[in-house]
């Protein structure tokens, strides 16, 4: 069993002295999934970026803590917006990544398993150049897998894939990251839909909870519940200001 | 091959207005002689060329591999340490001032009149850029992938050397075509002040004997060595760093 803390999060953010959101409070409860929602601009990314102890130019005012009160640093991976992948080094050598930099002994084998399990196995020796969009953003997928940490920081980390594709890592990442404590921006509600054991929707007067269906996910794509939350999510946006 | 065949084409353009200009004006040959009169002299002379020509391309292979050598060195340290950066860079910036022309007569006094006082000059001449060059683009690795690490807990030192200085090469490569064109003209300067072997030292000897067509043909020489060393840093930095 991972030993997976929960989120906390409540204050506001400025940057050089504009909002950017808040004041608000986020709970993500341990080893579970939440997904988060809202407006493009809104400041879901730089919310990830400051749980993941980023974010130097955000001024934030207020706590961030994990549930069990050790620090977060060094339990958390992100996976941020774009795909980050260095072009020097090869598919394999990108998902190994973290090793490489902690000075731990290169995991090359494992790399090439979780290559293999995002679909990349024919690929495993390219450098980014060579890769499309949606497959460079599967290298990060698992980049971020490999990191093996307790709490998972996703950001829009499906956005460039095709149908197919994203239902298969959608069900990958549900699967290897069970137990973990996941924060899931996504602007798809079809996604969080089938993965969210919480999903907030984030708008500028802040963070309304809008509880999914209670069978475990991964929901069935097709399943009723799940379409029917995902028409009532849609029509939340569609009226979010 | 299409390459090869423009540069010829250029060259012989080249050539022919030359010859134009030298017909045209009347000059005599003591003042420009015209390109037939260079090449007649560039093959009569070829080995007294080619002794002094092996000389200062060797004076510019060195300073070019010990300038690289210490640019690099210099521009890591200042990337790594603020320490340094605070200390050195201001030091470096105003060194800068100083013309390293008026420095190859002192360099003469304590290197002697062989090769190192030459070697010493082309090192002092592309210093400057390399390290600058370097040290501007390990300052500017994109700030993602400094967070990526910071977020996998790498140690700085790892940082560096997996992250910034591998992202930066380029910059460095840049340098170092710089440094290639500008090396030679370190080594002729040092050649000018006290020497008896190389080209300048040859193109010197020559004008003192009005020898106008050797000076020349020694100048076309150090041109084309100059193009070379250029042609051959840019495969090597292609080849290791722009795949
Ligand atoms: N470094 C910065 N300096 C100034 N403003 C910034 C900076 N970074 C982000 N912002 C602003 O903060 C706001 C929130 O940005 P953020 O990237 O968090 O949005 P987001 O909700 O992730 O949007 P998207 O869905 O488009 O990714 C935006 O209005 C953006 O302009
Ligand atoms: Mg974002």
């Amino acid at each position: 069993m991972i030993d997976a803390p929960a989120l906390h999060l409540s204050g506001r953010a400025t940057i050089g002295g504009t909002p950017i959101f808040g004041p608000l409070t986020l709970e993500a409860p341990a080893g579970e999934w939440t997904c988060l929602l809202g407006p493009s601009g809104v400041g879901k990314s730089t919310l990830l970026r400051l749980l993941a102890g980023l974010g130097e130019e955000v001024v934030f005012d207020g706590d961030l803590a994990a549930g069990d009160g050790a620090p977060l640093q060094g339990r958390v991976a992100l996976m941020a917006q774009s795909d980050l992948l260095l072009p020097w080094l090869d598919a394999t050598e990108n998902v190994a990544l973290g090793a490489r930099l902690r000075g731990e002994a290169p995991q090359r084998d494992r790399a090439r398993d979780v290559l293999v399990r995002v679909g990349l196995a024919d690929h495993a020796g390219k450098r980014p150049h060579a890769l499309s969009g949606g497959q460079r953003q599967r290298v990060a997928l698992a980049r971020t897998l490999m990191e093996d940490r307790p709490v998972v920081l996703l950001d829009e980390p499906f956005s460039a894939l095709d149908a197919r594709a994203r239902a298969r890592m959608q069900d990958l990442s549900a699967e290897v990251l069970a137990g973990r404590t996941v924060l899931h921006v996504t602007h798809d509600a079809g996604e969080a839909a089938r993965l969210g054991t919480r999903v907030l929707v984030m708008s500028r007067d802040g963070l309304a909870d809008v509880p999914p269906p209670d069978t475990r996910p991964p929901r069935p794509f097709d399943a009723g519940d799940t379409l029917a939350y995902q028409g009532k999510l849609m029509r939340l946006l569609m009226e979010a200001v | 091959m299409t390459r090869a065949l423009r540069i010829a084409g250029i060259a012989l353009l080249a050539f022919a207005a030359w010859q134009a200009l030298v017909t045209l004006t009347g000059l005599p040959r003591f003042i420009l002689p015209g390109p037939g009169l260079v090449f007649g002299t560039l093959w009569t002379s070829r080995a007294l060329i080619a002794e002094h020509a092996v000389v200062t391309a060797t004076e510019v292979l060195l300073g070019l591999g010990l300038g690289a050598v210490l640019g690099f060195g210099s521009a890591i340290l200042l990337a790594a340490s603020p320490l340094a950066r605070s200390v050195l860079r201001p030091m470096l910036v105003f060194s800068q001032a100083v013309p390293v022309f008026a420095l190859a007569p002192i360099l003469t006094l304590w290197l002697g009149y062989g090769l190192w006082s030459k070697v010493a000059m082309a090192l002092l001449i592309i210093y400057f850029p390399v390290t600058s060059a370097f040290f501007d683009a390990l300052m500017r690795t994109p700030p993602g992938w400094l967070e990526l690490a910071r977020v996998m807990n790498a140690a700085p030192s790892r940082i560096l050397w997996r992250i910034r200085v591998p992202a930066a090469l380029p910059g460095f490569a840049s340098g170092l075509r710089l440094a290639a064109v500008y090396a030679p003209i370190g080594a002729i300067i040092g050649e000018w002040v006290g020497a008896s072997r190389g080209l300048g030292y040859l193109m010197l000897l020559a004008n003192g004997r009005a020898k106008i067509d050797l000076m020349f043909a020694a100048l076309i020489v150090l041109a084309v060595l100059t193009l070379l060393v250029h042609a051959a840093v840019d495969a090597l930095c292609r080849r290791l760093w722009e795949r």
